[in-house]
């Protein structure tokens, strides 16, 4: 059945690692709804979290091919509640509303939202959360006048990735001692 | 894949004093010096703008490195492709940027597919141009991503030595593979220090993975219970070198053999346990049993849909054990019931060990029926005619007698080619190369041209579709200046016959471009110097394959064959095979 998954792969740093990644998924025609990647706690091992919707069977098929790659330590497909996950939605409004609108400030408390700058002409609220609140959130603030909202990819930590952690710093010490 | 070590060598030549010390040198010098130490001795290429230095150090180098000059960077790729196939080593090609790395594309696709290990090397633009559109730029790793297991572009010429390094380590070890290292200009023009160190690690690639015992011992109880096992045998089987491991199995416990496309010439075809061929134009009996079977041991190969014809049908009422060096390969077409992912010829020699001595007869004799069935309605009369014009088959048959099926055979893509695989009769491991994943027609010439080199013991003898021909003959040009001795065997139906047997069979006989006015082939091969002869009478057929054989070099064959001859049995694309037609 096709939903959403979160695919984490774990790569050395490498030009062009990213598009090696995507056109597997692109061969498939899986199509990716966001991407995010960053450098690990292992230098020069990097971590992808990609939110695909598929089913699982592809995706563990995908899998089995993004870990083909040399570059490649390890790839994984996750389950919803496997995951504890974030996303990071940035929300720009017109200042000349914030009076006439209602009580922005009481809006922003019960979200838990914040703002992170105030100018003459927009002031920026940054919220972080799961995509559905997010989106919601833009409703609540359009009697404001929404100018621009952008949201980030999703930031994901895996409840059992401790042993391959574990396994990525072994190979650390390996590479030291070679 | 053993590499034998070249370096240090007899300091006799200017090159080989060079080589003693550990001077500073050019990038491109350092490309020569390092392929020198990965055991490198033939390369096929063309040069061109952004690759000229390195062809320029290669001048320094001629005692040590033969570098067979194409006529057409396609050429290279298939004839590195069939030097790697002939020779266990790895096939090296060299290209200029631009048209020249684009024009090795189909070679790299064709050696993905198949894994054969190839390092091909590029020009590029120097690294200041890059991005700019430059003359002759192409953004080569972009291109070739998917179609290499690995690829990399250098822009510092201190980085050559370990980049070369880890391409032949990456393209020989696990499953193989071709691998691309582009290289700008600046840095084969640019000087280092040269030291090279063969590469043997990577921390993020782990190419042949622990064999798991326990997997090894559930796949023993199920051979060992099994009344109808079946060994399947893949291109891996060849790769691992584990073809004596895979005959001692099926010895021991009295198992039928069949092969794939590419798994051909790993079990003799006159061994008693061997099935035949699987596949879409496989042999009957291998492919109708695998209806029967209760146990399939799949070695190295990876359920291709030329040989599962309707995956959800095949060998669904069989346990399947899966064998394979590629994780990505186990479950990815058929869910095993135990995958061994392991080298076949590590995960072999212990299944071995662990299973018992049986026997299998009845279900033996069924592979009996099907032949002779094949043999009536098929076999007889395609390998035997009396009347008509010439036959494929027969010609097959008679270049296998005559060489006594221990020839190295290169076919190329079509009816000739399956015709070739099903009736040649393969003694000796690695005698089969053809271009099996991706069908790439033009494959046969440049590849025997290869093969060729990489075996110049053995008879080579390339057997290939007019249509074919047509496409990469411009090699004619290298087998003359190089003087490499292949036969070639033209089996001209005037058509592009696979394509028109299909128009016959599925689009009510609509022959849409298909049929070919050819050239004199004949004359063309004289044009380069390559004796031959067009043989149209079954009666001088014998006489032409004798003197094609004790020629002394190069030989152009020309068979005129039946025009509209099709190649049975044949399942149709994406049918059960069980639905396997006779005729
Ligand atoms: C480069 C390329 N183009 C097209 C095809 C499709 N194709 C497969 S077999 C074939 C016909 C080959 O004709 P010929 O070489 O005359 O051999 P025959 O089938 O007659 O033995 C064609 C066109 C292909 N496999 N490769």
């Amino acid at each position: 059945m096709q939903k959403e998954y979160t695919v984490t792969v774990y790569t050395e740093d490498r030009i062009g690692i990213t598009n090696r990644i995507t056109i597997i998924f692109t061969r498939r025609g899986i199509n990716i709804t966001s991407l995010t990647t960053a450098e690990t706690e292992i230098p020069g091992v990097y971590k992808f979290v990609i939110t695909v919707m598929s089913t699982r069977e592809k995706l563990d098929k995908v899998v089995g091919q993004i870990e083909r790659l040399i570059e490649i330590h390890r790839a994984f497909v996750h389950e919803e509640d496997e995951v504890v996950y974030q996303e990071l939605a940035l929300y720009k409004i017109a200042t000349k509303n914030l009076t006439t609108a209602g009580d922005v400030e009481k809006l922003i408390r019960e979200n838990n939202a914040r703002i992170l700058t105030i100018t003459a002409d927009y002031f920026v609220i940054e919220k972080t959360g799961h995509q559905q609140e997010l989106t919601d959130f833009i409703k609540k603030l359009e009697p404001y006048g929404l100018i621009e909202y952008t949201k980030s990819g999703r930031v994901a930590i895996v409840k059992w990735s401790r042993r391959f952690h574990e396994h990525l710093k072994e190979l650390d010490k390996s590479i030291a001692s070679y | 894949m053993q590499q034998k070590d070249v370096l240090p060598m007899k300091p006799e030549t200017e090159a080989d004093k060079r080589l003693a010390a550990k001077p500073v040198i050019t990038g491109s010098e350092a490309v020569i010096r390092s392929l020198i130490a990965e055991g490198v001795d033939t390369i096929f290429g063309y040069p061109g703008g952004a690759i000229m230095p390195i062809y320029d150090a290669l001048y320094d180098f001629q005692d040590q490195v033969h570098h067979i000059l194409v006529r057409h960077e396609q050429g290279a790729t298939h004839a590195a492709q069939g030097y790697a196939r002939s020779s266990g080593k790895v096939g090296v090609a060299f290209a200029t940027s631009g048209p020249g790395a684009t024009n090795l594309v189909t070679g790299l696709a064709d050696a993905y597919m198949d894994s054969t290990p190839m390092v091909c090397i590029t020009g590029q633009v120097a690294a200041a141009l890059l991005g700019t559109d430059a003359f002759q730029e192409t953004d080569v790793i972009g291109i070739t991503m998917p179609i290499t297991k690995w690829n990399i572009q250098v822009t510092r010429q201190e980085d050559i030595p370990g980049a070369i390094a880890k391409a032949f380590y990456i393209a020989r070890s696990g499953r193989p593979g071709p691998v691309l290292v582009d290289i700008t200009k600046n840095a084969q023009a640019g000087t280092c220090e040269f030291e090279y160190k063969k590469c043997e690690f990577i921390r993020s690639y782990q190419p042949v993975p622990e064999l798991n015992p326990e997997a090894v011992t559930a796949a023993a109880a199920l051979i060992n219970s099994a009344k109808k096992p079946y060994i399947f045998c893949g291109h891996g089987v060849l790769l691992s070198g584990a073809e004596n491991e895979l005959i001692q199995l099926a010895e021991k416990a009295q198992i039928p053999v069949a092969s794939t496309l590419l798994g051909l010439s790993a079990v003799p075809v006159d061994h008693p346990l061997y099935g035949g061929l699987l596949g879409m134009h496989g042999n009957y009996a291998p492919n109708m049993l695998t209806c029967e079977c209760d146990l399939v041991i799949a070695v190295g190969m990876r359920f291709d849909d030329r040989v599962t014809g309707d995956v959800s049908t095949f060998v669904s009422q069989a346990k399947v054990i899966h064998i394979e060096i590629d994780a990505a390969e186990i479950d990815k077409i058929i869910k095993a019931d135990v995958a061994i992912h392991a080298d076949a010829k590590t995960a072999l020699e212990a299944l071995t060990q662990l299973v018992m001595p049986a026997r299998h007869d009845a279900w033996l004799e069924e592979f009996k029926f099907g032949h002779e069935k094949e043999y009536d309605k098929v076999q007889k009369r395609e390998l035997y005619p009396e009347e008509g014009q010439i036959k494929m088959a027969e010609t097959v048959r008679l270049i296998s007698e005559k060489t006594n099926g221990e020839a190295i055979l290169v076919t190329d893509v079509g009816q000739h080619q399956m015709i070739a695989s099903r009736y040649y009769r393969f003694k000796n491991p690695n005698t089969n190369i053809t271009s099996g994943g991706m069908g790439t027609m033009g494959f046969s010439v440049p590849a025997a041209m290869g093969a060729k080199m990489g075996a110049p013991e053995k008879t080579v003898v390339a057997v290939v579709g007019d249509g074919c021909f047509q496409m990469t003959l411009q090699e004619l040009g290298t087998i003359y200046q190089s003087q490499i001795g292949v036969k070639m065997v033209i089996l001209n139906n005037n058509f592009l016959g696979m394509v028109r047997q299909w128009q016959q069979l599925f689009f009510d006989k609509r022959y849409s471009s298909t049929e070919m006015v050819n050239p004199d082939f004949i004359q063309i091969a004289k044009g380069f110097f390559i004796p031959g002869k067009k043989v149209t009478a079954r009666e001088d057929l014998a006489a032409a394959i004798d003197e094609m054989l004790a020629t002394d070099g190069a030989y152009l064959l020309e068979v005129v064959v039946e025009q509209e001859d099709n190649v049975f049995p044949m399942v149709p694309a994406g049918a059960p095979v069980s639905t396997i037609r006779l005729e």
